[in-house]
């Protein structure tokens, strides 16, 4: 009924005549985090512990098994674990980010393959060689081990740290700076959560990396679940070695899952999952 | 610094040059340019003509390596640029919104930015999201990924908008949307510019889109070199040289018809009865009337059916099977280009333009188009001679000045071209 000039004069919002428009609700669309999600990991994890302790009841250890799992020594080996995780990641964080950061910024970029040939000797050299020339270089300690555990680590975080930073697409990087962003607001409020996603699943592989090399702490002389899985190994203990095994495995697991959970959580709104 | 008192401020460019290193010439060679406050110009030119980095400089995106930029009359060569940027709204192709922030948030990034207190800013929004045409209940909380191409490009220019600035900038925004929604957007940004009287430099490849939006055209060719720099009308009837006409392609009279709007010509009366009317005055009207025809209005007034007179006949009387509907009618505000449309549509020979409401105002018949076309272009014929003679007379006196003083003088606005 109407020419085109007839829109100069309508009033009615032209949102509504574009026929691709989509007719999705209003409002940010809703956090997926599904009851599978949130259940079925826990669940298996529970039964794999209630398994474990059953299996415990029944066994009949003998003194040197019962020594090395007595008077706390579980739970202290646990919490070292979780310590040596904790920590190590903590430094893995405050050293790659940074650094992943620094070398997508114009000044550094140069630099980034001499960075990532470094990281990449990081995580390439095994990581109990690397430990026992800490231990040689540092002595014996929970420093050695850390130090360790932390150099393995880097090269996930950083390397997504890159990546995901530059994903962006430059024409939105140009645009902020086009409406008069600084160089650090370009950064912490456009480059950085773009690249969250990306960030987080690098954290995530490193949580869990960190597990799994902890257990090589005890060669260095940090201590954590590897103690027990030594012990068990040295004395051909069963129920010490299984005891440790399992354990890092469910913390292994429970962290992964932990990591999930704070990647939904964490990632923008607004991003497609 | 630009004042921001909402209305546009000029901007000179003056030799502004772009040499990357390493390249044999430079991206940009010395464009001079003279932006008078408050008007639209379009930079237009094949794609690596160095329009896009030409439009950079101006808010140095790109610092160019020679020449000056001012600003409402001050320098800006030299300030921060960031500084300079949050003055000066832009606004990119596929919009450019950031999708981990919503519409809103979006938005209120440069008012945030200097400053502006949190209830300014909220008023702000909403008074932004409506004037692009998009109702601020339903679309500040949305994401980026929840609009349409289009309705993104309306967000982007809010954005742009968002601060007040006196200058626009705009690199293709209309570029990466379907034929449709940019003829819409293209309207809208014009009954935006009724209103708000920016001082907006826009950067497309499409002569039409141009030949709509600017008040004066820039046409570039390589290294943004100006071939012609004049008023749509201008270029259309008297272009430069092979290149420009080359640009503006085939059918010129035929743009020439988007460049002029139906309340520009004659718009005639014609007798009109309405659904309402008895039958025997109906009839009554049809004789009376000079023509054959009478155009049937409905209960609101606006057209509705052409009536012949042997119709009425033939349907015995009934109303609602007489005559031909309407399939197109017009606005005041229509092109000329639109007029025609609906004139051969329609196989009547005439268009009915309607008021605000769609209600009949009057028609445009055939005849009327026909001639004001041929007057039109007849004007722009003594324009562009007259035109050529002032330029020749410029160029005399330049030769003359440079002669004497050996003075430089940089391109005045609307100069004729560079051959």
């Amino acid at each position: 009924m109407t020419a085109p000039g007839q829109v100069r004069t309508a009033p009615e919002p032209a949102g509504e005549d574009e026929a691709e428009a989509p007719r999705t609700p209003p409002g940010p669309p809703p956090r997926r985090v599904g009851w599978q999600k949130l259940t079925v990991l826990p669940a298996v994890l529970v039964a794999v512990l209630l398994a474990t302790w059953l299996w415990f009841e029944q066994a009949d250890l003998d003194a040197l098994s019962r020594n090395a799992l007595s008077g706390g020594q579980v739970s202290k080996a646990l919490w070292q674990h979780i310590q040596l995780t904790a920590i190590s990641t903590f430094f893995v964080l405050i050293i790659a980010i940074p650094l992943g950061i620094l070398l997508t910024r114009p000044a550094f970029r140069r630099a980034t393959p001499v960075a990532m040939a470094f990281a990449n000797m990081g995580q390439a050299t095994p990581a109990i060689g690397l430990l026992a020339l800490l231990v040689i270089w540092l002595g014996i300690g929970r420093r050695a081990a850390l130090i360790g555990i932390i150099v393995y680590a880097v090269l996930p975080v950083l390397s997504n740290t890159i990546t995901g930073l530059k994903a962006n697409d430059p024409t939105l990087l140009e645009a902020a700076r086009g409406i008069g962003m600084s160089p650090v607001g370009v950064l912490t409020r456009v480059e950085l959560p773009l690249a969250v996603p990306l960030i987080l699943a690098g954290v995530r592989t490193a949580l869990v990396l960190n597990v799994g090399t902890a257990t090589l702490a005890v060669f260095g002389g940090g201590g954590g679940l590897g103690v027990l899985i030594t012990t068990g190994i040295t004395n051909q203990r069963m129920p010490v070695l299984v005891l440790g095994s399992v354990l890092t495995v469910v913390l292994a697991l429970l962290v992964d899952w932990l990591a999930s959970l704070a990647e939904v959580l964490l990632r923008p709104r607004g991003l497609q999952p | 610094m630009p004042e921001t008192d909402g209305h546009g401020a000029s901007i000179e460019l003056e030799n502004l040059t772009k040499r990357y290193p390493g390249g044999a010439r430079p991206a940009v060679e010395n464009v001079s340019m003279e932006i008078k406050a408050g008007e639209v110009v379009v930079l237009v030119g094949p794609s690596g003509c160095g329009k896009s980095t030409t439009l950079k400089m101006i808010n140095r995106l790109i610092e160019p390596t020679g020449g000056r930029i001012r600003m409402g009359g001050e320098d800006v060569t030299d300030i921060d640029p960031v500084g300079l940027r949050r003055k000066v709204g832009y606004a990119i192709q596929s919009a450019g919104l950031f999708p981990h922030m919503t519409v809103a948030q979006n938005i209120a990034l440069v008012p945030r930015m200097i400053g502006w207190p949190r209830a300014r800013i909220r008023a702000r929004t909403e008074e932004l999201l409506d004037l692009v045409g998009l109702d601020p209940g339903e679309f500040h909380g949305r994401y980026p990924r929840q609009l349409s191409g289009g309705q993104q490009q309306r967000v982007g220019v809010a954005r742009a908008l968002a601060a007040d600035p006196p200058v626009l900038l705009m690199d293709e925004p209309f570029g990466a949307v379907d034929p449709i929604t940019r003829e819409h957007l293209q309207d809208e940004l014009i009954r935006l510019q009724h209103e708000l009287r920016k001082t907006i430099v826009f950067v497309t490849h499409d002569f039409d889109e141009a030949i709509k939006i600017g008040d004066r055209i820039a046409v570039l060719r390589e290294r943004s070199h100006i071939a012609q720099f004049d008023t749509p009308e201008a270029i259309l009837t008297n272009p430069a040289d092979d290149f420009v006409s080359g640009f503006v392609g085939a059918g010129a009279a035929l743009k020439r018809l988007n460049l002029t709007r139906v309340r520009d010509v004659e718009i005639t009366d014609y007798p009109t009865v309405t659904i309402d009317d008895p039958l025997q005055q109906i009839f009554n009207r049809l004789r009376a009337a000079g023509t054959n025809e009478v155009l049937l209005l409905d209960r609101r007034g606006r057209p509705y059916k052409w009536l012949r007179r042997g119709d009425l006949m033939r349907a015995r009387g009934s109303l609602a099977r007489a005559g031909t509907l309407v399939h197109d009618t017009v606005t005041r505000d229509a092109t000329l280009r639109d007029a025609l449309e609906a004139v051969l549509t329609d196989n009547i020979g005439r268009v009915a333009v309607t008021g605000r409401r769609g209600e009949y105002t009057g028609v445009v018949d055939m005849e009327t188009l026909l001639n004001s076309v041929h007057d039109m272009l007849e004007a722009d014929r003594l324009d562009a001679l007259e035109h050529q003679q002032e330029l020749e007379e410029l160029r005399a006196a330049q030769t003359n000045a440079e002669q004497e003083g050996g003075g430089s003088v940089t391109g005045v606005g609307g100069f004729g071209g560079t051959r």
